[in-house]
């Protein structure tokens, strides 16, 4: 059955997609659920929880509330806490209660709206799906409410679109991803959303071009393509060859030519990568252009059309992943260490730990 | 302070302010980081070689499933997720019945029970759990299959945790009651050997069987000779008034008290369940008296701030600690529970003292909050009141009685003493579990 597993976790619910990439916005993020949402988005799939304060709250929803339908009650202890803690926004999103109940979020939110007079809006999550499909409709409302038109960069400007530890290591990348861009000429403007003020975020049409990091970011970016004109590219930076390639093709698009990057791979069976679409297929494209490995991709997460390649499988279920790899009988796998159970023996594990997969496990 | 901050839902308020019936009004609820206290996937691997199958959300599977691999458990935990269709297309029992057979048939190992757990969800579309148990009992008549209960939105009646404990024992079959047996129950960790509770058991022949100590599925199965079951949490009422209603064995609950007078009554109703005269235990009240005042020796004046995730009965042990000369300023709580005495008692004696909420919206912004020198006795009580000194146990850490009052004195002398690593220390998830973060 695609829905079993017998051994190998989860990835982070869209939920935690929400929370994460709202983190650092300033925001209120009110998730309509008992307890287990937000402290297993505390848990295992944030790892700012501890050093960086966050309005995350949860609306502690109990059965008799669920059961009767008590919307008011969520209604006016959001208002009553954003009084309180004054976010710059407000997000109310849904878990797997909310759903049986048939919550509108969308009328909440404008009745939140009204009574508070902050902004406020709905998310349609419901727990049941992953983490890419929850942080992408939060950033494509961010972009919607937040981004305007505003004087365009001197130089290259570049956005990154679709960022979170979820996918990054909160620690050191946005560090590596700034280096990057200032050593092949190109100029930092915003992120979202990691590392970046919502004011930052805000002057985010000054980009010439946006980089889209994750499958996260697609929609956001095609939403800033279409209003205002700035073209976007995916692909994460790594290795020394595809981050050059990866820098050439930003030139490229912000100057209105096309870039497809991620093309620059091969597919094959010397080794197989498992993970989010955009970096898996920008790792594959590293390991070809420097090492001569060539990989194909089994991607268990939602992703962009074109992102994938021939050769490449989207794959969510255990049983399926497990087949998969017998059949391609790769020598390597770069994938969480927490595929090690479903790995063909012959193969060997590079570990590459996964945020959203493992959680914490590998941390340390 | 956050007392001084005029919130619409305050997080804090001085006990003579508090009713005893409400300490705070609901709202939005904060998570702390502090990670001890167990939840049903620690409670469930207490039962030797049981394999745990949850049934649920993906947002719910992600919690259950890092749990087991934090604690290097993966291969005990299989799961079935739960997609909005799943719910609403007459599927919801063969889903799961198929999902948990394909599941058995892939383990390595035949586990001879499995704690199959469903959510809040399956039980508001109206399951049926027993249809579901049955079927699996005629598919594998070698396994025991027993329904477990992950849901949280239970959050006014019976807890998943209460739950849990109790379904923790439904394995057992009917065994010939010994007289001579006593069970502990529902705890998540064992009882001091040195507390006056186990030794009198053990000094009076009796044999002590306790699910933490259970190695093998034999072992646990043994608990169901026992004429006696002991509780002394509040979360494991529900277990021994099970336990009593299917085998017929006595539930004595003696809760785990920071009152002398009821500390000697607890002993007394042990000695007499164990058909004895009651013994002496002036040495162990002495010791603990003598703890007490060192450990004040050390602490002096510092503030003390005791958090109801340490200790089930955080108002007794605070009245404790205030009769001893502690100066007790803070107590964490969301409510007297079954302490309501003690909370009269502090709020007529000690108006000042401190409550503040657990989960409140506004805790947010505790640990910023200036104060002085804190020593805190809890996890929740260390990242609120931001202090590297503090006592690390959860639900009384096995203390018990007047040895339990003594050690916990020589906790609170030891945390005063030497600071630890905080963020590290309260991350752990499940006290005492294998961690991948020790």
């Amino acid at each position: 059955m695609k829905n079993v597993s017998r051994i190998i976790p989860c990835y982070s619910a869209d939920t935690a997609g929400v929370c994460s990439a709202l983190y650092e916005l300033g925001g209120m993020v009110v998730t309509h659920d008992a307890s287990g949402c937000n402290s297993t988005y505390a848990t295992h799939d944030e790892p700012r929880w501890y050093d960086m304060q966050s309005k995350m709250y949860i609306s502690a929803l109990t059965e008799l509330d669920a059961i009767m339908g008590n919307d008011e009650k969520l209604i006016s202890d959001v208002v009553s806490a954003a009084a309180d803690q004054k976010p710059e926004f407000i997000a109310v999103c849904g878990s797997p209660m909310p759903m049986m109940t048939g919550v509108d979020f969308d009328a909440i939110a404008a009745e939140i709206e009204a009574r508070s007079g902050i902004p406020t809006f709905g998310l349609h999550t419901n727990g049941t799906r992953s983490y890419i499909e929850g942080a992408s409709e939060a950033f494509d409302y961010i972009v919607k409410q937040y981004v305007r038109e505003c004087e365009k960069s001197d130089g290259i400007g570049v956005n990154i679109i679709g960022m979170t530890p979820l996918d990054f290591k909160w620690k050191g990348t946005m560090e590596a991803m700034k280096k990057w861009l200032a050593d092949s000429g190109l100029e930092y403007i915003s992120c979202l959303a990691m590392g970046s003020s919502l004011d930052e975020i805000k002057r985010a049409a000054a980009a010439r071009v946006d980089l889209v990091v994750s499958s996260m970011g697609l929609s956001a970016a095609k939403f800033m393509q279409e209003r205002f004109g700035i073209p976007y590219v995916c692909g994460v930076p790594t290795g020394q060859a595809f981050s050059g390639h990866l820098a050439e093709a930003l030139r490229a698009a912000a100057e209105g030519k096309t870039a497809d990057v991620l093309s620059v791979r091969s597919g094959g069976k010397d080794a197989v990568i498992i993970g989010e679409g955009i970096g898996s297929v920008s790792l594959s494209a590293a390991l070809w252009l420097d090492e001569g490995i060539s990989s194909s991709v089994i991607c268990p997460l939602p992703t962009g059309e074109g992102i994938l390649q021939s050769g490449d499988l989207a794959l969510s279920a255990e049983e399926d992943i497990e087949a998969a790899l017998e059949r391609l009988s790769p020598k390597k796998v770069y994938a969480d260490p927490l595929y090690k159970y479903i790995l063909p023996e012959k193969a060997d594990l590079i570990p590459t730990p996964h945020f959203a997969f493992s959680g914490r496990c590998f941390i340390r | 302070m956050l007392r001084d901050i005029h919130y619409e839902k305050p997080p804090c308020k001085r006990i003579a302010d508090t009713d005893r019936d409400c300490f705070f009004e609901s709202g939005l609820e904060y998570n702390t980081p502090a990670r001890g206290m167990w939840n049903i996937v620690h409670s469930g691997f207490l039962l030797p070689e049981a394999h745990e199958i949850f049934c649920c959300a993906q947002g719910c599977l992600r919690g259950v499933i890092l749990t087991a691999a934090e604690m290097f458990e993966l291969e005990r935990m299989s799961w079935i997720s739960v997609s909005e269709e799943d719910m609403f297309d007459g599927s919801i029992e063969t889903d799961v019945i198929e999902g948990v057979t394909e599941i058995i048939g892939k383990l390595k190992k035949r586990p001879p029970v499995v704690l199959l757990y469903l959510s809040c969800i399956h039980l508001f579309a109206g399951v049926d759990f027993e249809a579901i148990i049955n079927e699996l009992h005629e598919r594998f008549p070698d396994i025991w299959f027993s329904d477990c209960y992950m849901t949280p939105t239970m959050r006014t009646t019976v807890s998943p945790v209460t739950k849990m404990a109790a379904q923790l024992y439904d394995a057992l079959k009917p065994m010939p009651l010994d007289k001579k047996s006593v069970n502990i129950i529902g705890n998540d960790r064992a009882t001091d050997e040195d507390s006056e509770l186990v030794k009198t058991i053990r000094k009076a022949g009796f044999t002590l069987r306790d699910i933490t100590l259970c190695k093998t599925f034999e072992e646990y199965l043994d608990m169901a000779q026992s004429s006696l079951n002991i509780t002394y949490i509040p979360t494991a009422l529900l277990a021994g008034d099970t336990l009593e209603s299917r085998f017929g064995a006595r539930h004595l609950y003696l809760p785990n008290s920071f009152v002398y007078d009821t500390i000697e009554e607890n002993h007394r109703l042990l000695c007499e369940a164990l058909g004895m005269d009651k013994t002496d235990i002036s040495e162990e009240k002495a010791a603990a008296e003598k703890a007490l005042s060192a450990a004040k020796k050390v602490i002096g004046d510092t503030s003390v701030a005791v958090d109801f995730t340490a200790v089930t009965r955080p108002f007794e042990f605070a009245e404790l600690l205030l009769s001893h000369g502690f100066n007790v300023k803070y107590v964490i709580a969301d409510g007297a529970g079954e302490e309501t005495a003690a909370f009269d008692r502090l709020k007529a004696a000690y108006p000042d003292l401190e409550i503040y909420a657990a989960a409140n919206v506004n805790m947010l912004n505790m640990r910023y909050e200036p104060h002085e020198k804190v020593l805190a006795v809890g996890q929740k009580a260390a990242y609120y009141f931001a202090t590297d000194n503090f006592v690390n146990i959860i639900l009384n850490g096995g203390h018990y009685g007047y040895s339990g009052i003594k050690k916990l004195a020589e906790l609170m002398t030891d945390a005063y003493e030497n600071k630890k690593d905080r963020k590290r220390v309260i991350s752990l998830k499940g006290f005492g579990c294998a961690s991948c973060l020790a």
